[in-house]
């Protein structure tokens, strides 16, 4: 046991590579000076009176670039030492490392730009939402035994539904019930042919997303396009100031002047995490997902346990569809998911099956997308494409195990046939 | 309490895995299910346990009929199982496994998982187990997880306990634990139903036995019965326990392993410095119990240990660090241990199965193209050779009977030109009539000049069909002995105690 | 002992009359499944997926609509105009895709089949890849990725490279697009072979890095000097493939390249030592393994067969169908392509009749649209309810009252 395994060094290997880039940046770094705002100008958030305003910080990109790239040398070197002195490397030290990292891009990508916190950081979060609540219906899912592809049917029917729902009743609320039934809906399908029909479930997902695709284009142009006003035309969802947890400055304004469905997000997670591995149910659940015969034989009922898991999971995807036509007051179109389905299911590979750690890990891809659209608009010549891709390759990375093993539930994929 | 089964039938299709069968376990009593592998033994105990419905027949408890639904009726009226394969979840704690149906809980079903643990330490102390638990399961070694087993069959405070084949994985150290730990519970007033098919445990605890034979009662008997009795009872006629081999005929020591040493995924050396060496005409037994380092020895052999060192020499060249493939064409013929997983594809058909290992080579190709007619002809041939009981040399391999699949793998392996011959547990899970053709074609396979290196596990197996024995441990070899040594030293060797 | 040779007698007369099925194998089987009412399944499949498109049709229909306002007074009215609608729309399916019997002559009414053909292609050779990958045990979803590397293989060879003599330069377009649908999927191989990364999930996500690096090339480096969306220059006429039945029709060599990967397939999965492998791979991994196979290679070709396949695709699309690159290229082709091969059973000639039945009902659907009003998108809904049909016979035999019988595995 004594030997130095690749395992042990491998956090300090890979912030070593990223270091030599922050090097590169810092060395490649333009001539140039990066505003940083911390409150946005405009007060687009909406905020009920953001109490504290920062002044601008201007940094020179360049000289920022060294400061960065001494930092992470540091916290590189502590990585190596603790490494070395067969100590495990603290986890505080790789978020520390992670946070600098990033920032240090923001600036280099921001040169000569205005960067505004607050924006960045609500833009995010609105892109994430969805993409947390379908993390959360494939942690609910997997974590029972079933392989979750449908996540992006999920959340498109729940948009869909909640779009058309709110719209006839005229009530927004109206609409999240639809959509969580919407939600609970597609994944009972999925729960029926993958135990009942036993059908393959990576196919059944795959061709789910794609039948709910279909259907909702075809009413969107059969019926909902060409009268928006009846179908279409769903109510505003008020945001929400919480008292006084809205009143911290930046981060107040940002996270607590939300939409409902954001503080439904944030009970979401804390309740599944909670629930996962405090209850008996949750106990019970990744038993099941685990190795079902084993729960079998103490008599825990697996289909039953795996239709309800599954259909919650699809619930509150339907919530996370919502946001999209509800939270935004926006109008139902098509394909508006336009693959946060998948980008989710990557946010839950990343997060390991966590319900807290697959919402950050939404919160991540929710900010490198919004990066890509507030870099734009800044008007930035960084090829915006890249940014998209990053969700999925950095998913790829990890399924690959490059940067450690990531092993899910023992049985999901797995039919579970009772003899 | 009392436990008694009145007329059991199960079928499966056309199936009949149990027929008429009645069982009479009084409290206190350990009562023995003896019988071959595939004599119904387990679907019965499945029954009971509600995993099953009995297509007729009844249960009582305590001379009242019950009807489970599932095994949580079965553990609410007091019953509980350790199963032979631990129905056990690698990644959670002891506890969590123990409670796992029956968790105690605060309001709103918020595990209590204080609770949770005095009641693992109050019946892991009551046998002396030591339990930790809050140890991940997976993490423990096998005969631990055994007794987590039976922790969790007691937790419901069971009155009858079944334990299905439960000395497959120990020790002889460990089952003769595990025989104390079921006449603790015999003097608490626990029914006992044993399934096993080694008579020398039934006779050493066994108050009462039954034996089953093809899904039906053949009798009771008592254990004072000898062995030889009891085994032809088992199989239905005389059966001789004896394998009948001449003396071996010793040539040079053509397979040489020294110093080989791997370690697993996370580290753990899981061969340590192994060295032997097998003549010509002789079969070297690797004895142990299951887990010690056999499987690692056989894939170091094969080319399946990507990170083993040492040296593995047949006749004088090196096999370690050559890919499977080449390691086949040097002569190597391997009968893995797990024949549906690693010996054949059961979706394809028996000439299929025949050429897996030769498909790219002549004749079975000719350029890319394969050379049906000559497969079919070979197939045919094989077939025949080694009594393989089918339709078709078209039947899939899946649809065979186990000794037939065994068969089939000992065909396409024998039928290579070899120098080396390596099977792991040959006969494992085999009826006994399989059992002796196996063993006729390994003794065989050693006269005709060849060296033997067979894995085993059952005791009585490697003293019968070893010329030498060799006794793993923990990744390394405690003891290379002849095989009339007698059983108490290689029972100590098997728990680390060389010679 | 003695029952054992009782036994081996009829094993042995019985192996060799049934030998001979060595040979016919795969007809046998079929015969067995017709039997046994398992090849029915797909038919019923297909016929119970245009029951909810014609209920689909008739819900979405405005005189239905209309009339069933009034549907207590007069029900008859209603059950007439959804009769008229469904059979508008499947007469327009049929005029669009097999023979447009009001043209008036011969050679324009046939124009629907070539078109109905010209669907086909893409749709079938990307479907075969697929079939490769499900008998070889492995799901490619990334089949659009996968043809979109092809098609970008094959669009800088047609466009940058200097036009070279004879059919030469459209011979090493198709093998570059070919080449680079092999390479992208053999890399999904080559990951999963040293480091276990589930196939699936790596080709969903490969499937997005490809589209947007097409979609970062069509606006940079392989953009048309003068076009404003993101699309290539036209490709050059001696790179396309040679149209078959003259300038009125699309019908282009890639339909010949099609019947050839039909074939060629065909012959891999049933009489090649490497589809044997594939085959072992695909039904048992560790058995392969034991009996000397080359996994990780196994997996790559797997892969990379596959993926030579959806490139094959990607260069009908590029070379003769839209002659330009743009960033639909891949369209739904990915999709289309695993309902073809679930609905062929990943045999080639079942591939090639459910591409051709696709090729038909995308050709007829642009048809249905224009005529009849019934969006485009109906046809995912008739696809995907011919999966989840067919991956569910009993569902399928309970639709039709026909009896049970022992579940079937999907």
């Amino acid at each position: 046991m004594k030997a130095l395994k690749l395992g042990a060094v491998r956090v300090p290997i890979i912030l070593s590579v990223l270091t030599l880039i922050t090097l590169w940046l810092a060395v490649a770094a333009p001539s140039g000076i990066t505003t940083i705002q911390v409150n946005s100008n405009a007060n687009s958030t909406g905020a009920a009176g953001e109490a504290f305003r920062f002044a601008n910080i201007t940094a020179i990109t360049a000289q920022s670039a060294w400061i960065s790239f001494g930092l992470t040398a540091i916290v590189t070197a502590l990585a190596w030492w603790f490494s070395l002195t067969a100590r495990k490397p603290s986890r505080w030290l790789s978020i520390g490392f992670g946070v600098i990292f990033v920032f240090n891009i923001l600036i280099s990508l921001f040169n000569g730009q205005t960067m505004t916190i607050t924006a960045l950081l609500h833009g995010s979060l609105s892109l994430a939402v969805p993409l947390v609540f379908g993390s959360l219906a494939g942690v609910l899912s997997e974590r029972v035994g079933l392989v979750n592809i449908a996540i992006e049917g999920q959340l498109l029917a729940g948009a869909f539904v909640s779009a058309l729902v709110a719209t006839l009743v005229q009530n927004p609320w109206a609409g999240l019930v639809g959509a969580l039934v919407a939600g609970a809906f597609v994944s009972w399908l999925l729960a029926v042919f993958a135990i009942r029909y036993v059908v393959d479930q990576i196919i059944i997902g795959v061709v789910l997303n794609v039948l709910i695709v279909g259907l909702t284009n075809f009413m969107f142009s059969t019926f909902m396009s060409s009268n928006q006003a009846l179908f279409n035309s769903p109510p505003r969802m008020p945001s929400i100031d919480v008292p006084g947890l809205s009143q911290i400055p930046v981060l107040g304004p940002v996270f607590f002047s939300q939409s409902p469905i954001v503080y439904l997000m944030y009970f979401a997670v804390a309740g599944v995490w909670f629930a996962l591995y405090k209850t008996r149910w949750g106990l019970r659940l990744r038993a099941v997902g685990e190795y079902p015969k084993a729960a079998d034989t103490v008599g825990i009922k697996v289909y039953a346990t795996r239709y309800r898991s599954v259909m919650i999971g699809g619930a509150l995807a339907g919530l996370g569809g919502a946001f999209f036509t509800l939270g935004q007051s926006l109008a139902f179109g098509k394909e508006m998911t336009n693959g946060a389905g998948y980008i989710a299911l990557a946010a839950l590979i990343f997060g390991r099956w966590n319900p807290v750690y697959a919402a950050f890990a939404g919160l991540l891809f929710g900010f490198a997308e919004n990066l890509q659209y507030s870099l734009s608009t800044v008007g930035s010549n960084v090829p915006s494409d890249f940014l998209l891709m990053l969700p999925y390759v950095l998913t790829v990375v990890l399924v690959a195990g490059l940067v450690g093993k990531v092993t899910g539930p023992a049985a999901a994929g797995k039919a579970y046939i009772k003899s | 309490m009392k436990l008694e089964l009145r007329g059991i039938t199960k079928r499966f299709g056309s199936l009949v895995a149990n027929e008429n069968v009645s069982l009479l376990v009084q409290p206190g009593e350990i009562h023995c299910l003896l019988g071959e592998n595939g004599a119904g033994k387990s679907t019965l105990m499945n029954v009971l346990y509600g995993l099953y419905h009995a297509d007729a027949g009844e249960i009582l408890l305590d001379d009242k009929v019950v009807n489970f639904a599932g095994p949580g009726d079965a553990m609410a009226a007091g019953i509980g199982m350790v199963h032979q394969h631990f129905m056990l979840i690698p990644v959670f704690t002891v506890a969590e496994n123990v409670i796992l149906g029956h968790e105690p809980t605060k309001f709103g079903g918020v595990l209590d998982m204080a609770a949770a643990r005095v009641k693992v330490r109050e019946i892991s102390d009551q046998f002396g187990f030591d339990l930790d638990p809050d140890a991940i399961v997976g993490d423990l070694p096998v005969g631990v997880q055994q007794r987590v087993e039976i922790v969790k069959a007691l937790i419901s405070n069971a009155q009858i306990l079944i334990f299905d084949e439960p000395t497959a994985v120990l020790t002889p150290q460990e089952t003769d634990e595990l025989m104390a730990i079921m006449k603790a519970l015999r003097e608490r007033g626990t029914a006992i139903v044993f399934i096993t098919h080694k008579l020398r445990e039934v006779k050493e605890v066994a108050d009462k036995i039954t034996v089953l034979r093809l899904g039906k009662v053949v009798g009771e008997a008592s254990p004072q019965e000898s062995a030889n009795e009891l085994a032809s009872m088992m199989v239905g006629r005389a059966v001789d326990l004896e394998i009948v081999k001449e003396p071996a005929k010793l040539g040079d020591a053509s397979f040489v392993v020294s110093g080989l040493s791997a370690l697993s995924h996370n580290g753990t050396k899981v061969l340590d410095d192994v060295s032997f060496e097998i003549h010509k005409g002789e079969i070297l037994v690797i004895a142990g119990v299951q887990g010690n380092g056999q499987t690692e020895l056989t894939e170091a052999i094969l080319g399946l240990q990507y990170k083993a060192t040492g040296s593995i020499k047949l006749n004088g060249e090196e096999l370690l660090g050559k890919r499977v493939k080449q390691v086949l064409d040097m002569g190597v013929g391997f009968v893995p241990e797990d024949r549906t997983e690693d010996g054949l594809v059961a979706d394809f058909t028996i000439a299929e199965n025949l050429m897996l290992d030769r498909a790219d080579r002549k004749p079975f190709v000719s350029g890319l193209n394969l050379r049906l007619a000559y497969l079919r002809e070979f197939a045919t041939k094989l077939v025949q050779q080694y009594d393989v009981r089918t339709q078709s040399i078209e039947t899939k391999a899946g649809k065979l009977s186990g000794g037939n699949q065994q068969k089939v793998v000992l065909a396409r392996e024998l039928s290579r030109e070899l120098k080396l011959f390596v099977a792991s547990q040959p006969t494992r899970g085999l009826d006994v009539g399989s059992i002796e053709f196996v063993h006729e074609q390994i003794v065989k396979t050693r006269n005709s000049g060849l060296p033997v290196l067979i894995v085993a596990t059952e005791l009585d197996e490697a003293v019968q069909l070893g010329d030498r024995i060799a006794v793993m441990y923990r990744g390394k070899i405690v003891g290379i002995v002849p095989s009339t040594t007698p059983r108490q030293v290689l029972g100590q060797m098997m728990a680390g105690i060389s010679a | 002992m003695s029952d054992k040779l009782k036994a081996a007698k009829p094993a042995e007369p019985n192996a060799a009359q049934q030998s001979t099925e060595l040979s016919g194998n795969r007809f046998s089987g079929f015969a067995r499944e017709l039997v046994t009412g398992n090849a029915l399944i797909p038919v019923l499949a297909v016929l119970a997926s245009f029951l909810v498109g014609g209920i689909l049709i008739a819900f979405s229909n405005e005189s239905v609509q209309t009339a069933s306002a009034y549907f207590f007074a007069r029900p008859g009215d209603t059950f007439q105009a959804i009769g008229q609608a469904v059979f508008g729309a499947y007469d327009a399916l049929f005029r669009g895709s097999i023979y447009n019997y009001q043209a008036g002559n011969f050679s324009d009414g046939i124009l629907s089949l070539t078109q109905t053909l010209a669907y086909a292609t893409p749709i079938t050779i990307a479907g075969l890849g697929l079939a490769v990958a499900f008998r070889s045990g492995l799901f490619n979803i990334g089949g659009t990725g996968q043809i979109i590397v092809g098609a970008v293989g094959s669009t800088v060879i047609a466009l940058y490279v200097p036009i070279w003599p004879g059919p030469l330069h459209f011979i090493v377009a198709v093998l570059a697009g070919i080449l680079g649908g092999a390479i992208f999927g053999g890399f999904v191989g080559f990951l999963k072979a040293t480091t276990g990364a589930n196939e699936v999930i790596v080709t969903i996500m490969f499937n997005y890095v490809a589209a947007f690096a097409l979609h970062y090339s069509l606006t940079t480096w392989l953009k048309a000097p003068l076009a404003v969306n993101p699309q290539s220059s036209p490709v050059p006429n001696d790179a396309l493939y040679p149209l078959l039945a003259g300038d009125a029709y699309p019908l282009h060599a890639g339909f010949i390249a099609m019947l050839l990967a039909v074939a060629a397939v065909w012959w891999l999965m049933n009489r090649s030592s490497v589809g044997f492998h594939f085959k072992a791979l695909g039904h048992n991994p560790s058995a392969s393994k034991v009996a000397g196979i080359n996994i990780n290679r196994t997996y790559f070709l797997v892969m990379a067969v596959s993926g030579a396949l959806a490139g094959l695709a990607g260069t009908s699309q590029i070379l003769g169908t839209e002659k330009y690159l743009g960033t639909g290229v891949a369209a739904t082709y990915g999709f289309d392509a695993i309902t073809v091969a679930l609905l062929g059973r990943s045999n080639p000639l079942g591939v090639l009749a459910a591409g051709i039945l696709f090729g038909g009902v995308r050709a007829g659907a642009v048809t249905m649209q224009a005529n009849q009003n019934v969006p485009i998108d109906s046809v995912y809904v008739v696809q995907s309810m011919i999966v989840l049909f067919i991956a569910a016979p009993p569902l399928v035999r309970s639709i039709f009252f026909m009896p049970k019988q022992k579940e079937v595995r999907a």
